[in-house]
């Protein structure tokens, strides 16, 4: 199953992700700390260093501001950081199919 | 049997409407304080006051999960059969707390796809308005009902299906010793010799049927079940008398209880304990319990199914002694028309009426979707022409169950400017998808968009009807959603180092000639999977017999010409 990969010791650069308690929406560690909707707000971290960005995660998950706080893969592209795994890449971009007709 | 029994047998004379079972004031009062209940959990979530682990089983048990963007409200359709009123709330729902649209499930119930936690409970209130909820739609409870969608219709039906499903969702509604089951628990009814709700793949399927003298009593089938460990069911029983029917279904379920495994999840289902205390000891045990049972206490009175049956009482049929010929003209008159009667309408029992199927599987659209828009106007012609019925197949389409076939061309004009008159039911672009890697959090692979694409491969219908009737079924992942070991072609999306493939099935059936499909060769990556399918419907088309269809083809040959065809193609 792609369900949550533990991303902590890869040698891949790692955000952090969760989701939002209030609306369930994806979200990303942001460098302030607060919680982000796009990918490229994300902080990156290199090794050990995400230990401090899954701490603050579970932090927010105590205050519940988001649920299930977990270190993604990603990899730096010429367009930009793009998750390694296709699960978190649809986590990016949402659905890759549309209803016909959505109102 | 309390339930049951506080239902007062109502007049059987009097037409109810919509063949839906009508809540009391019991039921409603019921479904306030759920929603009650349930506003004051979010409440206490959002505040602080519980934590994810403390709430995640509190929101489970009222269909809210917590998908890969947001939360999801999965709401029952009992034994799929919903009003007009209902399907309108529905629309109300997804307009008002999602992005416009639903999807319809296998398990003939409704999923919404981007539920606000702090927006639940409203949207929770405004289903049981409608007396709808999202009871049991998830838990290691019994789960809803499922059944024939032609139920109480069918030319072919011996009994009607819907009352026994409804004693047995009764029985079973916070069923004080079956909530917290090994696992969960799904049961689908038929009352139809021919098996059109999958009897066999359900933890118990039951075929309700009549013995020479009228007597009505059931076929019962059990441990079956798809996941990591697909098993088919097998007849524990032939007969079970109609006023033994809650009783022997309490042995089972209370042999289960007893025996089955609860340490891991994987094997907790009873087909496990059915595989490994075989068949034969099973049977034993459950007729050791069904002998000890308190017959009485567990005795289905007939004035109960009485009460039940009057909640079905037939819509108020006209006599039309000219309908069936009006519609014989009208096929001749229009092929369009002719191609979705051959394949979207179902034989009525009653003359001059005819079942209509509306295919939610267009043409590059997403299997089961219906937009509100869509659901309105459903609504609306179910009430012009259906008595305001309206049924939801496992196969994820629509029904309007009740259609004078003397007004079958109107309805089908009136549903083709809605996108809803594609006339390909049974055929490959009727594919049964879950939602997969674009929604569920627990996915593999994405099934909706490799749906679309062979839909699209195919998309010239007459293409679709000379092939002929094959069911194609992708699951994004190992739990089977989309029942893919059953489907004449089954896709199975699989995850290989973060990247998705798909592993190919042939030669399933849910059907009375049911079975599992055998697995072609490796996986293939999502680019490649539709050109392999597109192989083996025309290894099919090359090595055919006249008139046979995919599936006989399949049994005749085998895996070999597919896996040669699809070797060459590599
Ligand atoms: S089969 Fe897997 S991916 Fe599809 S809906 Fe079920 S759990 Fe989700």
């Amino acid at each position: 199953m792609q369900a949550k990969v533990k991303a902590k010791g890869s040698a891949q650069p790692l955000v952090v992700s969760a989701n939002r308690l209030r609306d369930g929406r994806v979200v990303w560690l942001a460098a302030d700390g607060g919680w982000v909707e796009h990918l490229h707000g994300a902080v990156v971290y290199l090794g050990e260093e995400v230990d401090a960005g899954l701490a603050a995660g579970e932090a927010d998950e105590q205050r519940q501001l988001v649920v299930g706080a977990y270190a993604v893969e990603v990899v730096e592209t010429p367009g930009g950081m793009v998750p390694l795994r296709m699960r978190e890449r649809v986590r990016v971009d949402g659905p890759s199919v549309l209803p016909v007709a959505a109102e | 049997m309390d339930t049951i029994e506080r239902h007062a047998p109502a007049s059987a004379s009097m037409y109810k409407g919509a063949g839906i079972y009508r809540y009391d004031d019991f039921d409603r009062e019921f479904l306030r304080e759920r929603v009650a209940e349930f506003r004051a959990q979010v409440a206490r979530r959002l505040a602080g006051e519980l934590t994810e682990d403390e709430f995640k089983p509190l929101r489970l048990m009222n269909g809210l999960y917590l998908q890969l963007h947001a939360y999801m409200l999965r709401c029952a359709i009992p034994y799929g059969v919903m009003s007009a009123d209902q399907l309108r709330q529905f629309a109300h729902v997804a307009r008002t707390f999602d992005r416009g649209y639903g999807h319809f499930t296998t398990r003939q119930n409704i999923q919404f796809n981007w539920i606000a936690l702090e927006d639940a409970p409203d949207a929770i209130a405004a289903l049981a308005e409608a007396d709808l909820h999202a009871i049991q739609t998830s838990g290691n409870c019994i789960r809803n009902v499922t059944t024939d969608e032609f139920a109480g219709a069918a030319a072919d039906e011996t009994v009607d299906p819907r009352v026994y499903a409804e004693i047995i969702r009764q029985w079973s509604t916070l069923h004080p010793e079956f909530s917290f089951l090994p696992r969960k628990f799904k049961i689908a009814i038929t009352g139809a010799p021919g098996d059109r709700a999958a009897l066999q793949i359900h933890d118990i399927g039951l075929t309700a049927k009549r013995d020479a003298q009228g007597r009505i009593g059931f076929e019962v089938w059990v441990g079956g079940g798809l996941g990591r460990t697909p098993i088919l069911g097998f007849r524990i029983r032939d007969w079970v008398p109609e006023d033994a029917l809650i009783a022997y279904l309490e042995a089972i379920l209370r042999t289960y209880n007893a025996l089955g495994g609860r340490e891991n999840i994987h094997k907790a289902r009873i087909k496990i304990l059915v595989r490994d205390v075989g068949q034969a000891r099973f049977a034993e045990l459950v007729e050791q319990e069904f002998a000890t049972l308190p017959r009485e206490k567990f005795r289905l009175d007939p004035a109960i199914v009485a009460a039940i049956e009057a909640h079905f009482t037939p819509p108020p049929f006209a006599a039309v002694p000219d309908a069936a010929a009006a519609l014989a003209g009208a096929v001749a008159a229009d092929a369009e028309f002719a191609a979705w009667v051959g394949r979207n309408t179902h034989a009525h029992r009653e003359p001059g009426y005819i079942c209509a199927v509306i295919s939610l599987k267009p043409i590059g659209g997403v299997p089961g979707d219906c937009t509100a828009a869509q659901m309105d106007a459903i609504a609306n012609l179910a009430e012009q022409f259906s008595f305001g019925e309206i049924r939801v197949s496992h196969v994820q389409n629509l029904v309007l169950p009740h259609v004078r076939q003397d007004r079958l061309h109107a309805l089908w004009q009136a549903l083709r400017p809605l996108g809803l008159a594609t006339a390909n039911v049974g055929l490959l672009s009727d594919i049964i998808a879950c939602p997969g890697l674009d929604y569920c959090s627990l996915a593999s692979a994405r099934a909706i968009p490799v749906a679309q694409r062979i839909a699209e491969r195919f998309a010239d219908l007459r293409t679709q009807h000379d092939i002929g009737t094959v069911f194609i079924n992708i699951s994004g992942c190992i739990n089977a959603c989309a029942h893919h070991h059953v489907g004449h072609i089954g896709i199975l999306g699989v995850d290989k180092k973060g990247e998705e493939f798909y592993q190919i099935t042939l030669g399933g059936s849910a059907s009375n000639d049911a079975a599992l499909g055998d697995i072609v060769g490796p996986a293939y990556a999502y680019d490649d999977v539709v050109d392999a399918v597109e192989t083996i419907l025309r290894t099919y088309l090359a090595v055919r017999s006249p008139g046979e269809a995919f599936i006989e083809t399949y049994r005749r040959t085998g895996l070999a010409p597919f896996r040669e065809a699809l070797h060459a193609a590599a």
